[in-house]
């Protein structure tokens, strides 16, 4: 390669390595405001802001969905494999809303520590199966936890 | 290593009459893929056991998604050659191929968008790979507004160039986005590691979209570049020749 040439291509390269390592140092400083959301151990640990609107995220409990019989007021908890914590909400929740399913739910941590939610996502995960397959994997599922196997979780 | 194929591609003669030959078998290739593809996926695929039929709009949501970040690569590699290698044929690509990108990407941003509203509950989140894709289409304009602002070919041509390049750093954040930090958006279906999580009769459609989308892109930036060739050569006489036996 011509001398001149290479020159020019090493100086493209360190500037581009030069741009990166400053964007990641950016990065990594703001890593906690990048996130979406606050995980339940984050919340649980005091990591979180107390007089402030945060969001939490997290796998919604199975059998932990409560409706009030008179009003939309929902509670339900919601965990990241080490801790929990509740949410109660008052409002229709997305279609995608199930138990089992990811959510991130925007709202205040009250003095029980309960967060009190104004909106609630639903989080999609990156699974996609016609509903034959779904149906089928239940049902399998359903039959080993009958049998008395172990069934496995999340 | 010869490198007399490399420096061939930049001459813009060459270029027209290779590009010309190939361009009706790109055009019948990528149309056949794109009508196969949107006929297997929006009939013939299975539905999904949560989104039902609105998890279609992945076979258009992620093959622009999928381009926009291509042709941003794209941009990057000929910003390099021009700057390195001062072809002219690569800063025809770079200006060529910035709007076709920015339209992947506007196109991407709005089909999430539609999705996002019945699956997640919200049109827009402020998470990391929604906003780095938002950052993507405002390189975009960048790069073409710079190239407008600037009058004179050449130091548009480097500034273009230089700001292509700086922006590449965005690609693996958009990329890398949803495992680095916690998202609204799911993290990737696909890699290269494992199986995929979602059955053949859904992945294949896609496939098919994916591949006709970069056939459709090749082809729109050739028709351009090759617009873009003879307006720059005008003065050339092979340019000459062509337009007085098409008049």
């Amino acid at each position: 390669m011509h001398p001149l040439r290479r020159k020019r291509l090493i100086l493209i390269l360190l500037v581009i390595i030069g741009v990166g390592a400053a964007v990641a140092l950016a990065l990594s400083a703001l890593q906690q405001n990048i996130n979406l959301f606050y995980t339940p151990s984050q919340i649980v640990a005091g990591e979180v802001p107390g007089d402030a609107r945060i969001r939490a995220g997290g796998m919604v409990v199975e059998g932990s969905l409560t409706r009030a019989k008179d009003s939309l007021d929902v509670h339900f908890d919601v965990t990241d494999g080490t801790h929990v914590v509740t949410i109660a909400y008052s409002g229709i929740l997305p279609d995608l809303f199930r138990e089992g399913q990811g959510i991130v739910a925007l709202g205040r941590l009250d003095a029980e520590g309960v967060l009190q939610a104004d909106e609630v996502l639903a989080k999609h995960d990156e699974e996609y199966m016609p509903p034959e397959v779904a149906k089928a994997m239940n049902d399998a599922k359903a039959k080993k936890a009958a049998d008395g196997a172990p069934a496995s979780n999340y | 290593m010869s490198w007399t194929f490399f420096h061939k591609l930049g001459s813009p003669k060459w270029f027209y009459e290779i590009s010309g030959k190939l361009l009706p078998w790109l055009a019948l290739a990528s149309v056949l893929l794109l009508a196969i593809g949107v006929v297997w996926g929006l009939f013939y695929a299975p539905e999904d056991y949560q989104q039902g039929n609105s998890f279609r709009i992945i076979y258009i949501h992620v093959p622009a998604a999928i381009l926009a970040q291509s042709c941003y690569m794209m941009l990057a590699v000929a910003g390099i050659v021009g700057l390195v290698w001062r072809m002219k044929l690569a800063d025809v690509a770079l200006q060529c191929a910035a709007p076709i990108g920015a339209w992947m990407t506007f196109v991407a941003l709005i089909t999430g968008s539609i999705w996002g509203k019945p699956t997640w509950g919200t049109y827009w989140e402020w998470d990391a790979r929604l906003t780095s894709m938002l950052i993507l289409l405002f390189l975009y304009f960048g790069i073409i507004a710079l190239r407008m602002a600037i009058s004179n070919r050449d130091t548009a041509a480097k500034a273009t160039a230089v700001m292509a390049i700086v922006g590449v750093v965005n690609i693996p954040i958009i990329k890398y986005s949803v495992d680095w930090w916690n998202t609204l958006h799911q993290p990737a279906t696909f890699t290269m590691t494992e199986k995929p999580a979602m059955p053949p009769e859904m992945w294949l459609p896609l496939l098919v979209m994916v591949i006709a989308f970069y056939g459709l892109f090749a082809l729109n930036l050739l028709l351009r570049m090759r617009l873009e060739v003879l307006r720059r050569e005008y003065k050339a006489r092979w340019v000459r020749e062509i337009l007085e036996k098409s008049s």
